[in-house]
């Protein structure tokens, strides 16, 4: 199973929370696949969609799931300390781990390689490390948002692309649109 | 009331409720200050770009943020600035410990100091700078005017403000 397939699989579950989606082809992969005004599409800055979707749970009390890569993950390391440390419990982590940087041509990641982002993130004092098959993250995921309790979920599927357009959505619209979904305007 | 007490009296006046730093010596104080105020969320971060991701984030949900971080952070930020904060127009008030200015006793922070002021005027960013301690009397107004118009605006704060290290 590769990355589009997992979202493809899951976006009836994302439709109606708050999603704060990776730079590149999974914003542009979700954006195709079911856009809502509940999804925040990053059009840059590698590496902050757990920081963002943390920051949007610690101050509002809707659930928020951040779709991460294991690339932009590690790009970003210091994040997971930070989540441990600050526990939200709407908050969810799906960090779609396909050991490769997908967005600028399958590259492989570290990840894919001898470190465990499971083992990182239990090591960094997260309390709840899921991880699972891409084939189970539906599952695991409503899991998660029926558990009320912060979670990071590593989705271990396999590295590929599907031929997908770039968002020409103007970067306040999507802000503007998230931020009446959220109801903090 | 010290000048520390004073920074976060008015950012809590200012409805500032999430506050992010990544810590420095001149800074130490108004940390301090941030840690103990009980009307604001306090979250260290690893790295200012981490830190702008997560005010970026507090903002969407109604929160006013800001970061208070050194002025070695614009080289680690720029990036961030200017593809999200600038990007997705967001306000983003920077209280930044102006290194490397009179009074410095680490010559490497003059490397970035001469810097500073030209990558926030490249960035198109308001930058304010305090450099006696009465400056601190604007930043109610600095804080007034980055929420009206939803930019980043620096504030660089020099030894000679915080009188010494």
């Amino acid at each position: 199973m590769i990355r589009s397939e997992v979202l493809r699989e899951i976006a009836p579950i994302l439709a109606d929370q708050l999603v704060v989606c990776n730079i590149g082809l999974p914003s542009q992969e979700l954006h195709m696949i079911d856009d809502q005004p509940t999804n925040f599409y990053m059009l840059g800055t590698m590496g902050l969609a757990s920081s963002i979707g943390l920051g949007l749970a610690l101050s509002q009390d809707k659930k928020v799931i951040s779709i991460d890569g294991d690339g932009s993950v590690l790009t970003n390391f210091g994040t997971l300390p930070t989540i441990a440390n600050n526990v939200a419990n709407n908050f969810i982590l799906l960090i779609v781990d396909n050991g490769s940087y997908g967005s600028t041509g399958d590259q492989p990641t570290y990840a894919g390689g001898k470190t465990s982002l499971t083992e990182v993130a239990k090591a960094c004092g997260c309390d709840n490390v899921v991880e699972c098959q891409g084939e189970d993250t539906g599952k695991v995921l409503q899991e998660a948002l029926d558990g009320d309790q912060m979670t990071i979920i590593i989705c271990k599927c396999e590295s590929g692309n599907v031929k997908v357009p770039v968002i020409t959505m103007d970067p306040v619209v999507i802000r503007d649109r998230f931020m009446r979904a959220v109801g903090s305007i | 009331m010290s000048v520390s007490e004073k920074i976060v009296s008015d950012l809590v006046a200012n409805q500032v409720s999430f506050v992010t730093t990544v810590p420095c010596k001149q800074l130490a104080g108004v940390i301090d200050e941030v840690e103990k105020s009980k009307d604001i969320y306090h979250i260290p971060a690893n790295k200012e770009d981490e830190g702008m991701g997560l005010c970026a984030g507090a903002y969407m949900g109604g929160k006013r943020p800001a970061i208070i971080m050194q002025n070695t952070a614009i080289g680690v930020t720029i990036n961030t600035l200017v593809t999200l904060t600038q990007y997705y127009r967001m306000p983003l008030p920077m209280l930044i410990s102006y290194r490397g200015e009179l009074g410095e006793p680490v010559a490497c922070q003059v490397e970035m100091a001469v810097h500073t002021k030209a990558l926030l005027a490249q960035l198109n960013i308001p930058t304010y700078h305090f450099h006696k301690e009465e400056d601190v009397e604007e930043l109610d107004s600095i804080l007034k005017y980055t929420f009206m118009c939803n930019k980043p605006v620096a504030i660089l704060t020099d030894a000679s403000f915080w009188q010494g290290y």
